[in-house]
């Protein structure tokens, strides 16, 4: 998408891999001088009615070509037995804070890759680096979200190992990233107590999607006014057997209910969104706070 | 905008079928349930149609309701968001309508 007009698909997309090597960069030129003074011919107004108009039925689902490439990611991932887990929120959720935490913590156990996806800038994928794991940044320059062509130009970037754990840090967003599948094993969503906690029922499609929430930043619990049951209760209404997690990337509470789901999440899942892991581990239903 | 890289998908999907002839009527499915604003695709598809053998072409967008069905009680019932609950108070609902997303015809030259 470029940057400049909104223009176009992926041609401002911008891939960053592991050795720091850019790809993808605009590679045309637009013009930007959009007069917009096409003449409007409307079916049925324009005295050709039944004299050359021809209608075509498609029947053609709009997200089709989205599908199919992340069926591809999908099962590209399941030959590799690689798992790869959707982070998704907005911004400032602490989602680049969770990974450094996870990656420190579960480092010795789960072969853990990243892929970072930003409007601009290697910051996050700087500090994945730090942490000292190969991670890859996607700077989708105007775009709002990550799609499966693009997880696939990352997973050439990256060539994760087989049976590593993928995360993919979506674009800070709770609206568009709900729409794309990207062949991922599962959506993990994640919300802050400072954000409010009315999430769920203003952004009900990301809700619907997820396979598990997790409620971040629970040290500060006791400064914010979040009602962790009535979210939890609205996340439920939209979405009855999805998990929920209340934890703290940076105090550490709850976070051993985020290994076990980590560690217990199988790879190979059915094809679809939410719903598709075993919801029977009973522990897991209720806030691990 | 999400919808700005579906109306692109549109167009891809229309022109890989009609190819260089000229469109003049598109008509789409978009539920009201499917998280897809129409009036943000109107604008959108100006955008993306530009130069193409779809400017200018007229978007006919069809928004079918938000329909559900209780596995409970068995009624068939209008959603007019997407927290899936029965009159009856059953929350075991199945969304049958409402989250369409596709291009149904067009109308070509």
């Amino acid at each position: 998408m470029c940057s400049t007009c909104g223009c176009s698909d992926d041609a401002g997309v911008r891939i960053t891999d592991a050795a720091g090597v850019q790809t993808g960069e605009h590679g045309h030129a637009h013009d930007h001088d959009h007069p917009h003074s096409h003449p409007h011919e409307h079916p049925g107004q324009d005295g050709h009615d039944g004299g050359g108009h021809e209608t075509i039925a498609l029947e053609e689902r709009l997200l089709a070509k989205n599908e199919l490439l992340a069926a591809r990611n999908r099962g590209w991932l399941e030959g590799r037995g690689i798992r790869a887990f959707n982070l998704m929120s907005s911004p400032g959720a602490g989602k680049t804070t969770l990974l450094e935490r996870t990656i420190r913590d579960l480092g010795d156990d789960l072969d853990i890759q990243v892929i970072e996806g930003d409007q601009e800038t290697s910051l996050d994928a700087d500090r994945i680096r730090a942490a000292g794991r190969p991670v890859v940044q996607i700077n989708t320059g105007a775009g709002c979200h990550l799609d499966a062509q693009m997880l696939r130009r990352g997973l050439d970037a990256l060539d994760p190992a087989a049976g590593s754990t993928l995360f993919i840090e979506n674009v800070g967003n709770l609206v568009c990233p709900a729409l794309f599948d990207l062949g991922e094993t599962a959506k993990v969503v994640i919300i802050s107590v400072t954000e409010g906690d009315g999430k769920p029922r203003k952004y009900p499609h990301m809700f619907m999607a997820a396979d598990l929430i997790l409620i971040n930043k629970a040290d500060l619990l006791p400064y914010v006014k979040f009602d962790v049951e009535d979210c939890i209760r609205q996340a439920r209404m939209l979405n009855p057997h999805v998990e929920v997690l209340v934890v703290s990337a940076t105090a550490g509470d709850g976070l051993d209910g985020w290994y076990g789901w980590l560690t217990d999440t199988p790879g190979a899942p059915a094809a679809g969104t939410a719903g598709h892991r075993p919801h029977n581990r009973p522990e897991a239903l209720s806030d691990a706070r | 905008m999400h919808e700005l890289s579906i109306t692109q998908s549109l167009l891809d999907a229309v022109v890989g079928r009609t190819g260089e002839r000229q469109v003049t009527g598109v008509r789409l499915k978009v539920g009201r349930l499917s998280g897809v604003l129409p009036d943000a695709m109107r604008f959108c598809f100006e955008l993306v149609t530009d130069g193409t053998p779809l400017a200018g072409a007229e978007l006919l967008i069809d928004e079918p309701e938000g329909r559900g069905r209780c596995r409970g009680c068995g009624l068939d019932f209008t959603l007019p968001d997407l927290i899936p609950l029965c009159p009856c108070g059953s929350a075991d609902v199945e969304i049958t309508g409402g989250r369409e997303l596709a291009v149904t015809s067009v109308e070509v030259v």
